[in-house]
C-alpha cells in the first residue's frame, strides 16, 4: 500500500503477551485457556469482597526475563490501580503498573537491520472475557452479556514500543519477531487465534522530518494480517482526510474484521479517567541482583541469535527456505533442525517438516522428540519412507507421541531395515548353504533365489534393491 | 460475665463446657439484642454445633485451644464461610460468603465460639452505627445514645456482657472511639500484625482488625490468637504472633510516656480531667510524664478524609450489581451499575465514593490525594521523632462520652471530628489502645489512649493494665 503523496506513518504498538504460567497472577487458580466458563475461578480472581491478591513470583520471572531480551532496564517497581467500570473486571479496576513498571526502555532489533525502541514492559492481570449475545456483537446493543471469568487475573506483559515505526511491513516484522522473543523466552506461547498475545496500534501521520501528528488507537487487533490492513486502512483514511482539509480527532478506534475499517470507539473527550493510584494490597516489587541474574542466566539464545548461527549452517538459502526459517524460528523450532543437521539430513528438508508439519500441531509439539524427528527424517532421506509417509508418521507422533519405526510399521510403511535385513540372510545363508557356495560360485539365477526367500520370511517388506546390495556385498 | 480466660480455663479444665458458655451468651444476647440491636445475624446452629465439637474435642482429651468454648462476636465487615455478611449495607443483603477471614479462621481453630455478626455503619464508614442500612445500634450504658462506631455492635456486645470478647476493625478510630464510648477496652494493632484477608475493604492501607474486650488481658489474649504472618495478606508482617498475655503485668516502671496536648485539645473537660488523672496513675507506678506537643497531628483529620475515600472509592467499585449482592436491573450495564449503586449504598457511603473519586481525579490529584500522601509522610516522621523520645502517648480516644442519637448525623464534618484523636496512630501504622478510665456526663464511660512506636503492642497492654487495675474513679 502506498499513502498519498508526501505522507508518512507513524505507528506504536502496544502488545499484551499473557504469560505462560501455571497458575494465575494473584491467586492459585490454573491459568489454563479453553477450560468450561467460571471453573477456574476463586474468591481472589472474583475479587469478591475481603479477597486480596497475593504476587505470582514465577510471573515476575517471566516479566523479567521479556525486559533482558528486550534490553530494558529491570528494577525497583510499584504496582497501581487503574480504575474504571467493566463487567468482566470483576474488582472494576485493573491491577496494573503505572509510573515504575518492572522493565523500562529498551529496544528490538528486527530482520531487516532496523530498530525499534521500547518504552516499557509492564506487569499487569487479564480480564475476564465477555460475550455480547445480539445483533451488534458488542457491550451497546446487546441482548445478554455473559462473563467467563477464568482468564480474571491471568498475568500479562504491555510491552510499549515508540513511535518508531513506519510501515505496515516494518509493523508486521516487528510483531513477529516480538512474538518470536516471548516464546524463546519462555514468556508466553504466542497464540494470537487464542487472543494469548494482542495489539493496539497507535497510528498517525505526517509529512517526514515534521512534528509527529495527532494520533488514533486502534484495538481489536486478533492477527499479523489484521494488524497489517488496519495500520494500512488507519494511514490511508487519515492522510486523505487531511489532504481533504480535515482535522484528525485523537480517539480509540475499533477494527470490524468483516468490514476492514475503522471506526470510531470513544473521543478523548469520553475517555475514562483511570484514577490511578497505588495498589495498596500490594508491597514494591524490588527484584535484588540474585533474582535478576538468576532469571537471566535462564533465559536461552534469542531469535535474531537464532536465526543467525542457523544460517550459519545451513548457507544460502533460496526463498522458500528462508521462509521455512522464519517459521522455524518464530516457533522456536530450530532445535529441530539442529538436530537433523547434525544427523546429515538436508537442511531443505530438516526447515520443510519443522516448518510445515510441526508447525501445524504446535500444541502438540512437546509430544515429539528431537530425536523422533531426526530418526523420521533420516528414514525418509534413506528412501525407507516416502515424503507422504514420512509427513503422516509425524503427524502421528505429534499428535500421540512414539517412536517412529513402531508408528510407521504400524502404519505399514516401514520397509525392512539393513540390520534386521542382515539378520534375515545370515539365517538364509545358513538354512540354504549349498544354494549360497553356487551363488557365491557365480550362478546369478540364485539371487532370484535368495530374494524370493527373503521376502517371504519378512512377508514383502524389504527392498529388493537392498536385498541384492547386501547378497553382492557378501559375495 | 466471667473474663474469656477463666472461661477457656473452666472449659478446658471442665468445669464448664461450650455449650454452657454458649447458652449464657445467646440468653444475654436474647435479653437485650431487640433493644440495642447488636447483632445483624446471630448463627445458632452454626454457634452451637462448633461448642459441640468443642466439647467432644475435649472429652477426647484434645487441646481445643487458648479460647476453648469461649464465645465471641464478629464485626459484619468479616467474612465466615456460609454466614450472611453484609457490612451493613443494602448492597450485600444475602450474600453469604464462600470462604472465611484468616482472623475467623484463627478465633475459631483456638476454640473460639462465634456466635453472630455484629452491627456497624455500612463498610465501616462512620462513628455512631447511625450509618448501618440496618438501624442503629445502642449504647448498653443508656440507649438513647451511640456506641460509637464504626464497630459499635461489637464495642455494645461486650459491654453488654453478650460475649467476654469481639473482633472489629479500625480504619480512623472503629475500634478504640466506640470501646471508649462503651466502657470497653479496644486496640487497633501496628499495620500488618493482624491478616486483613477476608475483611471487607474500606480503606486498605489504614484498615486493620483487633480485639475488643472487658478486660486488657482478654484483648491480649485475643490479639495473640489473631495475630502473626499469613501469606494470603502481601501487607502482613513476615514474623509470628508476639507473646502478649504473659506481659500485661509488666507494669510502666522506667518508661517515659507522652501526655501530647494535641491528644486533649478540644476534648470536654470532663475527658482532659480523666487523661490527666491518668498520668498521674503512670507517674505513680513509675512512668515518666513529659509533656509534648506533636503538631503534626492537627494535619491528620484533613489528610485521613482525603486518602481513605480515595482507597474507598476504588474498594467499592466492584459492587456493581454483575456478580453477586444487589442487581437493580435497567436498560444496559452502565445503567444497571448506576441504578444498583444508587439503591444499594447509603447517603455516607455515596458522600466519600465521591469525595474519593473527587480526590483522585486528573486535574485534582496533586492538590488532594498528592498533598494528602505527603502529609502522611509528615505524620509517620513526626511519629519517629518523638517515639525517640518518649516510649508511650498519651490522650484521649474520644472528644466527649458517647453522644445522643442525631446529635451529628446532620453535620459530617462534626461527626468526623470524633475521630480526630484516633487517626494520627492509622495514618503511621501503629498501634493503640483504648482503656475505660472514669465516668463522665450522664454516668457515662471515658476511655484514655496510649499510643505506641510498631509492635509496642505488649508495652500498651502493660500500661492499659495499670490504668485497668487503678480505676478511672476521680
Amino acid at each position: 500500500m502506498t499513502l498519498p503523496e508526501g505522507w508518512e506513518m507513524v505507528v506504536g504498538l502496544e502488545v499484551h503477551t499473557e504469560l505462560k504460567t501455571a497458575t494465575k497472577m494473584f491467586c492459585g487458580c490454573p491459568n489454563e485457556f479453553g477450560a468450561e466458563a467460571n471453573t477456574h475461578i476463586c474468591p481472589v480472581c472474583l475479587g469478591l469482597p475481603g479477597s486480596l491478591p497475593v504476587l505470582n513470583v514465577r510471573a515476575v520471572d517471566l516479566a523479567m526475563a521479556i525486559g533482558f531480551a528486550l534490553h530494558s532496564t529491570i528494577g525497583f517497581s510499584t504496582f497501581h490501580r487503574k480504575n474504571y467500570f467493566y463487567p468482566d473486571m470483576p474488582k472494576d479496576y485493573q491491577i496494573s503498573q503505572y509510573d515504575l513498571p518492572i522493565n523500562k526502555g529498551g529496544f528490538l532489533d528486527l530482520p531487516d537491520g532496523s530498530r525499534v525502541s521500547i518504552e516499557r514492559a509492564h506487569l499487569e492481570e487479564d480480564t475476564g472475557k465477555s460475550t455480547h449475545l445480539g445483533a451488534s456483537g458488542r457491550i451497546r446493543g446487546a441482548d445478554r452479556s455473559l462473563v467467563d471469568y477464568n482468564r480474571s487475573g491471568v498475568p500479562l506483559v504491555e510491552i510499549v514500543s515508540g513511535p518508531d515505526i513506519r510501515s505496515s511491513a516494518q509493523a508486521r516484522a516487528y510483531a513477529s519477531e516480538l512474538r518470536g522473543i516471548l516464546i524463546a523466552a519462555g514468556a508466553s506461547d504466542g497464540r494470537m487465534e487464542e487472543g494469548s498475545m494482542r495489539i493496539d496500534a497507535n497510528v498517525s501521520v505526517r509529512h517526514p522530518d515534521e512534528p509527529f501528528g495527532t494520533r488514533c488507537e486502534i484495538k481489536n487487533l486478533n492477527s499479523l494480517r489484521s494488524l497489517v490492513r488496519a495500520i494500512d486502512y488507519e494511514a490511508l483514511r487519515q492522510s486523505e482526510l487531511l489532504d481533504a482539509g480535515g482535522t484528525i480527532r485523537q480517539e480509540t478506534r475499533h477494527w470490524d474484521e468483516n468490514l476492514e475499517a475503522t471506526s470510531t470507539m470513544r473521543t478523548k473527550e469520553e475517555a475514562e479517567d483511570y484514577r490511578y493510584f497505588r495498589e495498596p494490597d500490594l508491597v514494591d516489587l524490588i527484584p535484588d541482583a540474585a533474582w535478576r541474574e538468576r532469571v537471566a542466566l535462564s533465559l536461552g539464545a534469542m531469535p535474531a541469535q537464532r536465526r543467525a548461527s542457523l544460517l550459519a549452517r545451513l548457507g544460502e538459502l533460496p526463498a522458500a527456505q528462508r521462509d521455512a526459517l522464519g517459521v522455524v524460528i518464530d516457533l522456536g523450532f530450530d532445535h529441530f533442525v539442529v538436530a537433523a543437521l547434525d544427523a546429515d539430513v538436508d537442511g531443505g528438508l530438516a526447515l520443510a517438516r519443522a516448518a510445515n508439519e510441526l508447525a501445524s500441531d504446535v500444541e502438540h509439539v512437546e509430544n515429539l522428540s528431537t530425536e523422533a524427528y531426526v530418526v523420521t527424517l533420516t528414514m525418509e532421506q534413506n528412501g525407507e519412507l516416502s515424503a507422504t509417509q514420512a509427513k503422516t508418521v509425524l503427524l502421528e507422533l505429534l499428535t500421540n507421541g512414539g517412536d517412529p519405526r513402531a508408528v510407521a510399521l504400524a502404519k505399514g510403511f516401514e520397509q525392512l531395515s539393513s540390520d534386521s535385513l542382515e539378520a534375515t540372510l545370515d539365517g538364509l545363508i545358513a538354512q540354504y548353504s549349498d544354494e549360497w557356495s553356487r551363488y557365491r560360485g557365480g550362478d546369478e539365477k540364485l539371487a532370484q533365489f535368495f530374494i524370493g526367500q527373503v521376502m517371504k520370511v519378512t512377508r514383502g517388506q524389504a527392498n529388493g534393491k537392498a536385498v541384492i546390495a547386501q547378497l553382492q556385498s557378501r559375495r | 460475665m466471667r473474663s474469656a480466660v477463666e472461661i477457656a480455663r473452666d472449659v478446658r479444665g471442665g468445669q464448664s463446657s461450650a455449650e454452657a458458655e454458649l447458652a449464657r451468651s445467646l440468653a444475654a444476647i436474647a435479653a437485650r439484642n431487640d433493644e440495642l440491636n447488636v447483632f445483624l445475624h446471630l448463627d445458632h446452629q452454626g454457634a452451637l454445633e462448633a461448642a459441640r465439637r468443642v466439647d467432644e474435642r475435649l472429652a477426647k482429651g484434645e487441646d481445643v485451644g487458648a479460647l476453648a468454648g469461649v464465645p465471641i462476636a464478629l464485626k459484619d465487615n468479616l467474612c465466615q464461610i456460609g454466614v450472611p455478611t453484609t457490612a451493613a449495607s443494602k448492597i450485600l443483603s444475602g450474600w453469604r460468603p464462600p470462604y472465611s477471614a484468616t482472623v475467623v479462621e484463627r478465633v475459631l481453630a483456638a476454640g473460639a465460639i462465634a456466635v453472630g455478626k455484629t452491627n456497624l455503619d455500612e463498610f465501616a464508614m462512620g462513628s455512631s452505627t447511625e450509618n448501618s442500612a440496618f438501624g442503629p445500634t445502642r449504647n448498653p450504658h443508656d440507649p438513647s445514645r451511640v456506641p460509637g462506631g464504626s464497630s459499635g455492635g461489637s464495642a455494645a456486645a461486650v459491654a453488654a456482657d453478650m460475649t467476654p470478647i469481639a473482633l472489629g476493625s479500625d480504619t480512623g478510630g472503629s475500634i478504640r472511639q466506640p470501646a471508649a464510648l462503651c466502657g470497653v477496652v479496644g486496640m487497633k494493632p501496628t499495620y500488618g500484625l493482624v491478616s486483613r484477608y477476608g475483611l471487607i475493604a474500606f480503606a486498605s492501607s489504614l484498615d486493620q482488625i483487633g480485639p475488643f474486650a472487658n478486660n486488657v488481658s482478654d484483648a491480649a489474649l485475643l490479639l495473640e490468637v489473631i495475630a502473626g504472618h499469613d501469606p494470603w495478606d502481601s501487607t502482613s508482617l513476615p514474623e509470628d504472633s508476639p507473646s502478649l498475655l504473659s506481659h500485661v503485668d509488666d507494669g510502666v516502671a522506667g518508661k517515659r510516656i507522652g501526655l501530647t496536648r494535641e491528644l486533649v485539645d478540644g476534648a470536654d473537660d470532663e475527658v482532659v480531667a480523666a487523661v490527666e488523672r491518668a498520668a498521674a496513675v503512670l507517674r505513680a507506678a513509675g512512668a515518666t510524664i513529659v509533656e509534648l506537643s506533636v503538631p503534626e497531628f492537627r494535619l491528620g483529620l484533613s489528610a485521613y478524609y482525603l486518602i481513605a475515600p480515595a482507597e474507598a472509592s476504588s474498594n467499592l467499585a466492584r459492587y456493581d450489581g454483575v456478580r453477586y449482592g444487589v442487581r437493580v436491573d435497567a436498560e444496559d450495564v452502565a445503567a444497571m451499575n448506576e441504578a444498583t449503586r444508587t439503591a444499594g449504598f447509603g447517603a455516607e457511603v455515596k458522600r466519600r465514593i465521591m469525595l474519593g473519586t473527587y480526590a483522585l481525579s486528573a486535574g485534582y490529584y496533586d492538590a488532594y490525594y498528592g498533598q494528602a500522601l505527603k502529609v502522611r509522610t509528615l505524620m509517620i516522621d513526626a511519629f519517629k521523632r518523638v517515639y525517640q523520645d518518649v516510649d508511650v502517648l498519651l490522650g484521649a480516644t474520644a472528644p466527649s462520652v458517647a453522644f445522643s442519637f442525631g446529635a451529628k448525623t446532620d453535620n459530617p464534618l462534626a461527626m468526623y471530628l470524633s475521630d480526630v484523636f484516633t487517626i494520627p496512630t492509622n495514618l503511621a501504622g501503629d498501634p493503640a489502645i483504648s482503656v475505660p478510665f472514669g465516668r463522665g456526663e450522664g454516668d457515662m464511660p471515658i476511655g484514655v489512649q496510649l499510643l505506641g512506636p510498631g509492635r509496642s503492642e505488649a508495652e500498651l497492654f502493660a500500661a492499659a493494665r495499670v490504668l485497668e487495675v487503678a480505676g478511672g474513679a476521680s
